[in-house]
């Protein structure tokens, strides 16, 4: 069973109190979206429920594998896409084909054999979406996955997101703009 | 093939390609070079100081690849990948080195033959030579890793990596480049010391860099 909970959490960062007494909890194939104004925290938040950070306070509670999207790719610039992809998989326990379906779904798999460097914005955030799928982790934390989407890729994220869901996947995400996915909001 | 096992080829696979590799080796040889030219065509002369200087190109040349050990990996991200499938920080660090002297210690013994031709060091002391580079080079990369960690944050690390590591490298020279029997056991004992402490310096210290 996927479950994330955060109880009563609180995060100070750069000597200021971004949040306290935060409450969430996701049940298997529930999503939730986090929104707020810039600087509010959601990345933290999202990095606290990753366990990169400590909260100082509270506590956080996972069951199951953890996938993080963040702004970084951890994909190896002169590898090709494939090749970066496959090292998380093969780390993850998983094998060539989880990356393979995992490009398919995302719609870059003609683009398997480009080097990494060689990927626009909007193909590298969708790289990082592939490595995520790619994982098999049972809950994806995903910050701000819809930025620098064109519509095609919106709908291929909406249909990954909602595969996970309804395979009983939890999925945390921070976004400005709307994932094309009914979820429940919490304001930060 | 296990986690460790990946992570130490992803390593050696980036020196390679990065020049992590090649960098230090050329400038080994290249230092291996300038010294006849410094010092004169004197063969005795060079057959005495010449163990002392390859050292201390030995130790210049470990300088070279710790800026790009550790700070890529925080700003793409692929630490805290790690961090988040469980792996250790202690555990990253300890593959990181061991792909760091595979990198650059065996090669520098490899360039350390033709090095040592020209400087016209005769057979004993080129064993013994390789025998110290074997058991100095881990303790050399253990030294540049717990460095690369403890400098990842910093602006302009670049100058600081010198400023922190040499002073640390003195007992390898010293026990290195010294012809006494009991040298090299001091040496492997000092090289010894920086390899178990290595990974747990470095670890701490990419812990304190996430927060």
């Amino acid at each position: 069973m996927t479950r994330l909970a955060l109880e009563n959490v609180a995060c100070f960062r750069g000597g200021r109190l971004l949040f306290e007494d935060l409450n969430l909890a996701l049940e298997p194939g529930e999503g939730m979206l986090v929104t707020g104004a810039n600087g509010v925290g959601k990345s933290s938040l999202l990095r606290i429920a990753a366990g990169l950070l400590a909260p100082v306070a509270g506590r956080v509670m996972r069951e199951g594998g953890v996938a993080l999207a963040a702004e970084a790719s951890a994909l190896d610039e002169d590898r090709t896409l494939f090749a970066a992809l496959a090292f998380w998989a093969r780390l993850d326990g998983g094998d060539d084909e989880a990356v393979a379906m995992a490009l398919a779904a995302i719609g870059l798999a003609p683009l398997a054999q480009v080097p990494v460097r060689l990927l626009s914005t909007g193909q590298r955030r969708r790289a990082t979406l592939a490595r995520v799928i790619a994982s098999g982790a049972g809950i994806w934390l995903l910050d701000e996955p819809a930025s620098g989407l064109d519509a095609a890729s919106l709908n291929e994220l909406a249909a990954a997101m909602a595969g996970h869901l309804a395979a009983g996947g939890v999925i945390l995400a921070a976004s400005h703009q709307p994932l094309g996915l009914a979820m429940r909001e919490f304001g930060l | 093939m296990s986690p460790f096992a990946r992570l130490v080829r992803r390593d050696l696979a980036r020196a390679v390609a990065h020049g992590g590799a090649w960098l230090p080796l050329i400038f080994y040889l290249l230092v291996a070079t300038l010294f006849p030219f410094a010092i004169g065509p004197d063969a005795a002369l060079l057959g005495k100081v010449g163990s002392g200087a390859l050292w201390t190109a030995a130790l210049l040349a470990a300088l070279l690849p710790v800026e790009r050990l550790v700070r890529p990996d925080i700003a793409s991200g692929v630490l805290d990948q790690l961090v988040i499938r469980g792996h250790s920080d202690e555990n990253v660090a300890a593959a990181k080195l061991a792909a760091h002297w595979l990198s650059f210690g065996p090669p520098l013994m490899v360039a350390t033959l033709p090095a040592a031709a020209l400087l016209n060091l005769d057979g004993p002391t080129l064993t013994r030579l390789e025998i110290g580079l074997l058991l100095g080079t881990p303790g050399l990369a253990a030294l540049g890793l717990a460095v690369a960690a403890l400098t990842a944050g910093l602006r302009a690390a670049g100058a600081l990596i010198g400023l922190v590591m040499l002073p640390l490298a003195v007992p390898l020279l010293i026990f290195g480049a010294d012809a006494g029997t009991g040298a090299l056991k001091l040496l492997a004992a000092t090289s010894l010391l920086f390899v178990a402490g290595a990974p747990f310096v470095a670890g701490a210290a990419l812990r304190a860099g996430r927060s």
